[in-house]
């Protein structure tokens, strides 16, 4: 029963979002400042994530392809299709979940606690809208540029992997993350990029927005957006794989 | 002119506000008093729009503002300046941006004259060369001065005050009342206020209104507030040193 009214409360909370917009003078210096806030402060934490994900992605690979009769290239052609379809999208979202939906859920929430939101709506301003729209915008924006950079780096980290243990020399390496690529896969992990930013986002501001007590309840608000959030991703990442590679 | 006509909330069957009916006049500082708990805050926020209420009418003006569609209550709160009981600045913003905000948003002024604007609310309130301060450099009462000035800032016809002396020294929380006294009756604004303190009462209330467990008890101007014999004023008098000597 609570999981049925809570998920109607959160889509109570999307309307109220996507209603009563402010003018686009208002909203476009917040977006860019949302984007510098949770995107490109995201940056260095993502790369580094990154490299040493594709690094052990490729020793994995590896590791499990002893038979001689296997071409050495395959290393970085499982390497590249595991950091386009799942490495990069899903495991740098559910990061992400955490650095930017637990800053998400504590900065509203602290707004909630100290009547700053309450302010806003004194004002006449759709407190909802004025505080998770320009996030959404930009995570949306934003998070398919960090997942672009995570493949690549995740792909570097590979290379460097494969070189310094000397299992798949850079040639090889080249020919394994060139053959037979097809394009869709990376719009398949951008459109899951997307998804999952606004379920970050919705999520993480849905607890935060919600608050009801003090700091206690801050620090439990961003614990339960995280939670939610990355099991609400897991969920939609079946169903996104079904919907789009079957 | 504010007039509360028989407003009613509750939660989950809990009666914080009971019937309570009120006019509050312009130029003059209306208190709420009564202990914590009593419905002081529920009652402000009520007339705001924060909550709900269940049954009744508040009414800026003539103007009866629960039955108006969000878009037309927007005009009326931008006629609103609230003052919270924690100040609620924007921690994110400076000093000067917290004022500038409510112009930002609902004013069309040049940035020349948004800040000159500003200029003139943080002069009004006593605040020199804090523009680029952050709230969390502030001092309490430095917070609430910013929180006033950003209540002015759009020349309100009504002003809200959540106890704007909580937390705050003696001498301190009567600068913040002569100054609520003196933009008052400055530019007749219809001052709410609501407080505990008793000195509060004394220094600045011109009409005051007693409420208990969420129902007015009592209602009356400041002189017959001092003089009355009310048995439910009485007991809530009785704490306070003022009363009692």
């Amino acid at each position: 029963m609570y999981f049925l009214t809570a998920i109607g409360q959160y889509i109570i909370f999307l309307k109220k979002i996507f209603s009563r917009l402010e003018g686009s003078k208002i909203l476009f210096p917040k977006i860019l400042d949302e984007i510098n806030d949770l995107g490109m402060s995201s940056i260095g934490f993502v790369s580094f994530i990154s490299i040493f994900v594709g690094a052990v992605v490729t020793l994995q690979v590896a590791y499990n392809m002893e038979n001689p009769l296997l071409p050495t290239y395959l290393i970085g052609l499982a390497s590249r299709d595991s950091l386009i379809l799942e490495f990069s999208p899903t495991m740098i979202s559910l990061v992400l979940a955490g650095k930017i939906g637990s800053h998400i859920a504590s900065s509203i929430g602290t707004m909630r606690v100290t009547e700053q939101i309450d302010a806003l709506e004194v004002m006449g301003i759709n407190s909802a809208s004025f505080l998770v729209f320009p996030k959404i915008c930009a995570t949306i924006f934003i998070n398919p540029f960090l997942i672009i950079l995570s493949i690549a780096l995740g792909l570097v980290g590979g290379w460097l992997a494969g070189n310094i243990t000397g299992i798949c020399p850079t040639e090889e390496y080249l020919l394994g993350i060139k053959y037979e690529f097809i394009p869709f896969n990376m719009a398949y992990a951008i459109i899951k990029t997307i998804i999952f930013a606004f379920i970050i986002t919705t999520v993480c501001a849905f607890f935060g927005y919600n608050i009801k007590g003090g700091a206690l309840e801050v620090g439990q608000a961003s614990t339960k957006g995280v939670v939610y959030t990355s099991i609400f991703i897991i969920i939609c990442n079946y169903f996104i794989t079904h919907l789009l590679l079957n | 002119m504010i007039v509360v006509d028989s407003i009613t909330k509750s939660f989950s069957g809990n009666v914080v506000l009971d019937n309570f009916s009120s006019k509050f006049e312009p130029g003059r500082i209306n208190l709420i008093i009564g202990r914590s708990g009593s419905g002081k805050t529920m009652t402000i926020k009520c007339m705001l729009g924060l909550h709900q209420v269940d049954c009744g009418s508040i009414y800026f003006d003539n103007r009866n503002f629960i039955s108006l569609s969000e878009r037309d209550r927007k005009k009326i709160r931008k006629e609103i300046g609230m003052v919270f009981q924690g100040s609620a600045l924007f921690d994110s913003m400076t000093v000067s941006e917290n004022v500038m905000f409510p112009l930002t948003m609902s004013s069309k002024m040049t940035k020349d004259k948004m800040i000159e604007r500003v200029n003139f609310c943080l002069n009004r309130v006593d605040l020199k060369n804090v523009n680029d301060l952050y709230p969390s450099e502030l001092s309490g009462g430095m917070q609430k001065r910013v929180a006033i000035a950003r209540a002015i800032a759009l020349n309100p016809k009504y002003l809200f005050c959540d106890e704007p002396n909580s937390g705050l020294d003696p001498a301190t929380a009567k600068v913040i009342d002569n100054l609520l006294k003196e933009i008052t009756y400055e530019y007749k604004i219809t001052t709410v206020i609501n407080t505990h303190d008793m000195n509060s009462v004394v220094d600045i209330g011109d009409r005051i209104i007693y409420i208990e467990e969420g129902r007015k008890k009592w209602e009356g101007d400041k002189k017959t507030f001092l003089e009355t014999d009310d048995k439910e004023l009485h007991y809530f008098k009785s704490f306070s040193k003022l009363f009692t000597k």
